[in-house]
């Protein structure tokens, strides 16, 4: 079975928040409103963290794209009560909305704070409403969701592949953020697969994980120089 | 009716008086909580109706006063039971005019408090799939089973002793004698129906004890099981029941010294029952210090960053004013109060007792909030406002517990009849015998 995951050089990111729209765009993600922005309810499946350091005027900033880490050991599925998040046998933590009680006992046990809640029935506006993605159902208010590494496109590729009867390529299957950031900073791939260029870079010696001390195992790596 | 019945009825007379006289003032007040509730019940179908939008809560901060009230209603919900299970497993013979009014908090704040979670679903219309698709593994499935459990076995421990009073109000006439003939259970108090019935409740007090401690365990392991900074601590589960049992008393006294005023009982709920009951407290209020101070020392000491962040913001960040605030009800105030015997009088365990309320209820927030405020990525701090939502449905509950209170009061006696004509005929003798086995024996007749 592959194990999908994600490297994301932050050497080569330029923190430009490309990825956090090609996101939105591909999964139907809500748009809320300036007000529920300001009451800290944005709805990202991939976030952008800004972490200022030092003290003016010598202040360094650091911008570093966080979606879901898809973790080998998930602490936000041993926590749902109804089975609504679970990690797949290909190692994606799926949500199923049509099941999910809206408790976000997983938000609140998320190390990451990866996932986000439906405050209010989802709205786009009129001009986004012609412009859905018709592989990504929509959700509804009160349940909780979150980056899927674009589950359905990985659906579409394994359908592809059967037909031709062949193994998935590497970098056939790759989430929206990976393609469409300009300076190529997300990688994408199988780590199993030990040709993959994402093996290679998990392996690099400038690739950590957030907060790997939890022994959640995440599976995007993080590329930088700089610790 | 013979001489005999008619006299004890007569000594007795006091607590029989709320069932068959009900004052202006009694539809009043259950008019006016009455409206709040239906006042709460219309905001909290706006709530379902828009979504959880409407509360406070946010992204990090996604529980909030719905999860804090849960954790509070419930640990109110072990003055009950459990203090009376422990008083009569004790023989303490001062429990009598109180074990009734303990089991009474517990059914009712249980209630509420059961509702809480359900109340924070963003989908409580699947609200089932807890049966259909529930996960063992979720402490939340945890907490179910264990709140379900205490809740059967605490209003049976509720009923059970109440049967031979609800005999004695059928005996009696006057009102809704068919009711009281249906729960009554066809109690005629023989010699053989007070074994069964002694039996079932020395049973269900034994049985009880470890079911209440397993509830706010339980509760604490909602939390203590996740990761997170200022959660995930083994001390959880006795801090929570030692903070369970402390609120308990406190409610217990509050309602006891509110009974006693309305309902004229200074002759049953002396100023020795709160002595008691203040001893009581005291002891709790020292536990809770020496569970909170261990729990902040070995955070402290170790000094992990991202559990500093969480005890800073409580110590001197936005919460500091509730922490200390905490810190100053759940200790300073009881233990000043309750240490001197001066202090020790009725008004004064009174302010004792709301002290231990807000301050156990301040507990609870400064578990909840904090911890989820401050998250251990790189992100902003997170900040948490209740809604006029939120408010209005914590009223609402405490309005459900008040109102639960007086409609049980015009129904039932709130304190056990049987067990107060109980002591004043056997206990003496009893207890005389039981002291007299506990000195030692004449010299002569040991073997």
């Amino acid at each position: 079975m592959p194990k999908w995951a994600m490297a994301i050089d932050l050497d080569k990111c330029t923190g430009c928040g490309d990825c956090m729209a090609a996101c939105k765009l591909e999964n139907n993600v809500a748009i809320v409103d300036a007000e529920q922005a300001a009451d800290d309810r944005v709805m990202l499946w991939m976030d952008m963290m800004t972490i200022y350091e030092g003290e003016y005027p010598n202040i360094k900033l650091k911008r570093i794209p966080k979606p879901c880490f898809h973790c080998d050991n998930p602490p936000c599925i041993k926590v749902c009560p109804v089975h609504a998040t679970y990690k797949n046998e290909e190692g994606l933590v799926a949500q199923i909305y049509n099941r999910c009680i809206g408790c976000r006992y997983c938000m609140a046990a998320c190390p990451y704070t990866a996932k986000v809640f439906n405050w209010y029935e989802p709205e786009w506006a009129d001009e986004f409403k012609t412009c859905m993605n018709p592989d990504v159902s929509l959700r509804m208010k009160g349940v909780v969701e979150k980056c899927s590494f674009c589950a359905h496109r990985l659906q579409k590729v394994k359908e592809n592949a059967r037909a031709d009867d062949r193994e998935i390529s590497d970098g056939e299957y790759s989430p929206a953020c990976a393609d469409s950031c300009p300076a190529e900073a997300i990688f994408f791939g199988d780590l199993e697969n030990k040709e993959s260029k994402v093996f290679k870079l998990s392996n690099s010696p400038r690739a950590f994980r957030e907060l790997e001390d939890l022994g959640t195992i995440p599976k995007v790596f993080y590329l930088s120089e700089k610790e | 009716m013979n001489e005999e019945t008619k006299n004890t009825v007569d000594i007795d007379e006091a607590l029989y008086r709320p069932i068959y006289e009900t004052g202006k003032s009694f539809y009043f007040a259950v008019g006016f909580l009455l409206f709040i509730i239906g006042f709460t019940l219309v905001v909290y179908i706006r709530q379902v109706y828009y979504g959880l939008g409407v509360t406070g809560m946010n992204q990090p901060v996604t529980w909030g006063f719905y999860i804090v009230n849960f954790v509070f209603f419930v640990g109110i919900s072990h003055a009950g039971t459990l203090i009376s299970a422990i008083l009569r497993l004790s023989k303490a013979e001062w429990r009598r005019p109180i074990t009734r009014m303990a089991e009474v908090i517990t059914a009712i704040v249980l209630a509420i408090g059961g509702l809480h979670p359900i109340i924070d679903l963003g989908r409580p219309d699947r609200v089932l799939n807890i049966f259909t698709a529930g996960r063992l593994q979720s402490p939340l499935l945890w907490d179910v089973t264990s709140i379900t459990a205490y809740f059967t076995a605490s209003t049976v421990y509720l009923y059970l002793p109440m049967i031979p009073d609800i005999a004695k109000l059928r005996d009696r006439g006057g009102k809704m004698v068919w009711f009281y003939e249906f729960l009554s259970w066809g109690w005629h108090g023989t010699e053989h129906q007070k074994k069964v019935l002694s039996r079932a409740i020395n049973i269900l007090m034994v049985m009880v004890i470890p079911i209440a401690i397993s509830v706010h365990t339980v509760i604490s392991y909602i939390f203590s099981m996740t990761l997170q900074p200022g959660w995930h601590s083994t001390i959880f589960g006795p801090y929570f029941v030692v903070g369970a049992i402390f609120s308990g008393i406190a409610a217990l006294m509050i309602v006891m010294i509110s009974f006693r005023k309305y309902f004229h009982l200074e002759n049953y709920l002396k100023l020795v029952h709160f002595r008691h009951l203040g001893t009581l407290l005291l002891i709790m209020s020292l536990l809770w210090f020496y569970f909170t101070f261990s729990e902040y020392l070995t955070g402290v000491f170790g000094a992990e960053p991202h559990e500093m962040d969480v005890i800073f913001y409580k110590f001197t960040g936005t919460y500091a004013i509730f922490f200390w605030g905490m810190v100053v009800c759940n200790f300073l105030i009881p233990v000043v109060i309750l240490a001197f015997k001066k202090f020790k009088t009725i008004p004064g365990i009174l302010i004792a007792s709301i002290s231990v309320v807000i301050g156990m209820w301040l507990e609870r927030l400064n578990i909840v909030i904090p911890s989820l405020a401050n998250p251990r990525m790189g992100l902003d701090m997170g900040m948490y406002i209740p809604s006029f939502t939120e408010w209005t449905l914590f009223i609402g509950g405490l309005a459900v517990f008040v109102l639960g209170f007086l409609v049980f009061s015009k129904f039932f006696p709130i304190i056990s009849i049987w067990e107060i004509e109980e002591g004043r005929k056997e206990s003496v003798k009893e207890v005389e015998k039981r002291v007299t086995s506990y000195l030692p024996d004449p010299a002569n007749s040991v073997e």
